[in-house]
């Protein structure tokens, strides 16, 4: 029998950590996600499954948490918000370094600095490109509704044992707040310590059996040499993401001339925008990239082949319009539209700079 | 005549050369702690946590499973361990820069929230690896590469008793100094790590083990010297434990 119920996508996200067979969570509490330590705590997951949850001293705390679990081959997951993001980013860095699996949730707010407990988009950069020092990549996935935060989590557990690879789902405030009907799955298990030793005994530290080699989970190689082959096998698994997992939806790209290209709330907010201008008579197509990392380039470029504008539509200065220019090129006129610093713009606007700065030039 | 053996290497010892300077305290307190985990029979459920510092390389010496883990995020990576895997053995190794300075907050939570792990504090009033500069614990006047006229309290404030500051919280159940320059400190020194793995295994609470130990590169001293040094300047500010 399904179980469907209304909540909000940061309580969404606790249940998915509840009923994927999560081993562990620790965060700290920050608005616009806080929901989901408090759901957790009011879930006692600890009493039915087993999986510990703890409140940290601090996002650095809470990071380093996971980077210890998550190398005992645990299943192993925190949320934070933008100003927490980046304290966690050398902790993503060892992480991605260690190849370990971990899942991140970043209900993103505007910023820069402490910023607005408003929804943000600015986090963009942070989350695909440069989440940390060094050469590393956090596979990134981007929910547009409560359902998506719920599979989102289960998808990303997924991609970060496939890969052991730091999955980030990169939210925003307006998902993580909205309430929404939510399809709940049947709960699956967690892995028995017996499980974990089997599957995960090749690197993760579960302790050494006697007269076994030993285990160790590092970043650092002093050898350059050595040092470089890390990173040409780190390269080597990007380049295998890039191809193999890239998602995105396209809605009335085909014979689009003019394509809106967000995520997210945006992505929400832009849907209307381009019913709004369909009724207005213009062919104007939405593409959602649903990974940022990887992004959807060559699908950007060869589903939405007929259109010559395209406008980013984003909470931000304009982060993604960087990979949608990537994306296409010199072939099609490429636009930015956004609010910053919490405000949210309306269909309304997103239509009104669809009009001044593509349709009507 | 009968050969009369006086000394093994501990078993749990890898072949590996230490890469200490000669008349570091590292390679003795990581003999003592591959003695202690051998001893209890926890090999095989021995997690330790190498800090950034002298020490990061522990793992290619002790022959257990290890972590590495950020500068000063040790008790923290810990805390995440432990929970998730209670049955375990989990100890982390820190410097007293990795500790003391730049990981306090870890330490000092980890430690209040009473996680039942061992944290064994290596305190050479130096930061050895980055080549001897200042670290909380260096004494007042105390010449290192960033005090180069010694340490001043009104500019670099006050050496760090961070073991008698974390004794006092609720969460932690035992807490003693140690040091490895003489034989008799070895000995304590076993007793005392092995005290604290019990204590640990118990789930007593945090268990902080903190040695004096010298860095003779850092102090720029033989090992013979920092040895002296260390009983007549370290043990008088940092007194060692009564058994
Ligand atoms: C975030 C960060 N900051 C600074 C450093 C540089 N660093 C490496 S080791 C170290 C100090 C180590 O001193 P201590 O903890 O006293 O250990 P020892 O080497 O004396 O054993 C520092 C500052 C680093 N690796 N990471
Ligand atoms: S620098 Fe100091 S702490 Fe580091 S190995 Fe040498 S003596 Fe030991």
């Amino acid at each position: 029998m399904s179980d469907i119920r209304l909540m909000k996508g940061n309580e969404a996200v606790a249940h998915a950590a509840v009923r994927c067979g999560c081993d562990g969570y620790f965060g700290y509490p920050i608005t616009p996600q806080s929901e989901v330590l408090e759901t957790l705590m009011e879930l006692r997951p600890w009493e039915s499954t087993g999986m510990v949850v703890l409140q940290a001293e601090s996002e650095i705390g809470a990071i380093n948490m996971i980077y210890g679990a998550a190398c005992t081959g645990k299943m192993v997951m925190t949320s934070s918000s933008s100003p927490g993001i980046s304290l966690m980013g050398e902790g993503f860095s060892y992480i991605a370094g260690a190849e370990l699996p971990c899942v991140v949730v970043n209900v993103a707010r505007g910023g820069p600095g402490l910023g607005t407990i408003q929804p943000g988009q600015s986090d963009y950069f942070l989350a695909t490109k440069a989440g940390g020092h060094g050469d590393f990549n956090m596979i990134v996935l981007a929910p547009n509704s409560v359902q998506e935060m719920y599979n989102f989590v289960f998808d990303a557990f997924e991609l970060a044992f496939k890969y052991r690879n730091p999955v980030m789902i990169l939210s925003d405030g307006v998902i993580g707040q909205m309430m929404e009907r939510v399809e709940l799955s049947e709960p699956l298990p967690r892995r028995t310590d017996g499980q974990i030793v089997e599957q995960m005994r090749s690197w993760a530290v579960t302790g050494k059996p006697v007269g076994a080699q030993r285990n160790i989970v590092t970043s650092v190689q002093l050898d350059p040499i050595v040092q470089e082959n890390v990173n040409h096998r780190l390269q080597a698994k990007y380049k295998v993401i890039r191809e193999k997992e890239v998602r995105y939806e396209a809605i009335g790209c085909e014979d689009a001339d003019h394509i809106l290209v967000a995520y997210g709330c945006s992505a929400r907010i832009s849907h209307k925008a381009m019913e709004l201008a369909r009724d207005a008579g213009h062919k104007v197509g939405l593409f959602r990239p649903v990974t940022l990392f990887p992004f959807p380039y060559e699908q950007l470029d060869s589903v939405c082949k007929r259109a010559k504008g395209f406008l980013s539509v984003e909470l931000s200065a304009g982060q993604m319009i960087e990979d949608v220019r990537l994306a296409v090129g010199c072939r099609a006129r490429v636009e930015h539209f956004g609010r910053m610093g919490g405000v949210i713009h309306s269909p309304n606007e997103v239509w009104q700079a669809l009009q001044e700065k593509l349709l009507n030039r | 005549m009968a050969e009369e053996l006086v000394y093994k290497k501990p078993r749990l010892l890898t072949d590996k050369d230490f890469h200490f300077c000669p008349g570091c305290s590292h390679g003795t307190i990581h003999k003592v702690i591959a003695e202690v985990i051998d001893q209890m029979g926890m090999e095989n459920s021995s997690i330790g946590i190498t800090p950034v510092g002298c020490s990061v390389l522990a793992y290619n010496y002790i022959d257990i499973d290890w972590v590495q883990a950020a500068h000063g995020r040790a008790c923290a990576v810990a805390t995440g361990i432990k929970r998730l895997n209670p049955s375990k053995l989990v100890f982390t190794y820190q410097g007293d820069g990795d500790l003391a300075a730049i990981g306090t907050g870890e330490t000092i939570h980890a430690a209040n929230r009473g996680d039942n792990i061992v944290v064994i504090y290596v305190n050479n009033a130096v930061y050895g690896m980055t080549g001897g500069q200042m670290a909380p614990t260096t004494l007042l006047g105390m010449k290192t590469v960033t005090t180069p006229n010694g340490r001043d309290a009104k500019l670099h404030g006050y050496p760090f008793k961070v073991g008698e500051m974390i004794s006092q919280l609720e969460g932690v159940c035992y807490f003693t100094r140690q040091s490895v320059h003489t034989a008799a400190g070895v000995r304590r020194a076993r007793k005392a790590l092995r005290r604290a793995f019990e204590l640990s295994m118990e789930g007593r609470g945090l268990s902080f083990v903190e040695f004096v130990g010298t860095c003779s590169s850092g102090w720029k001293m033989s090992a013979v010297e920092a040895n002296k040094w260390l009983d007549e300047n370290m043990l008088p500010f940092y007194p060692l434990s009564a058994e």
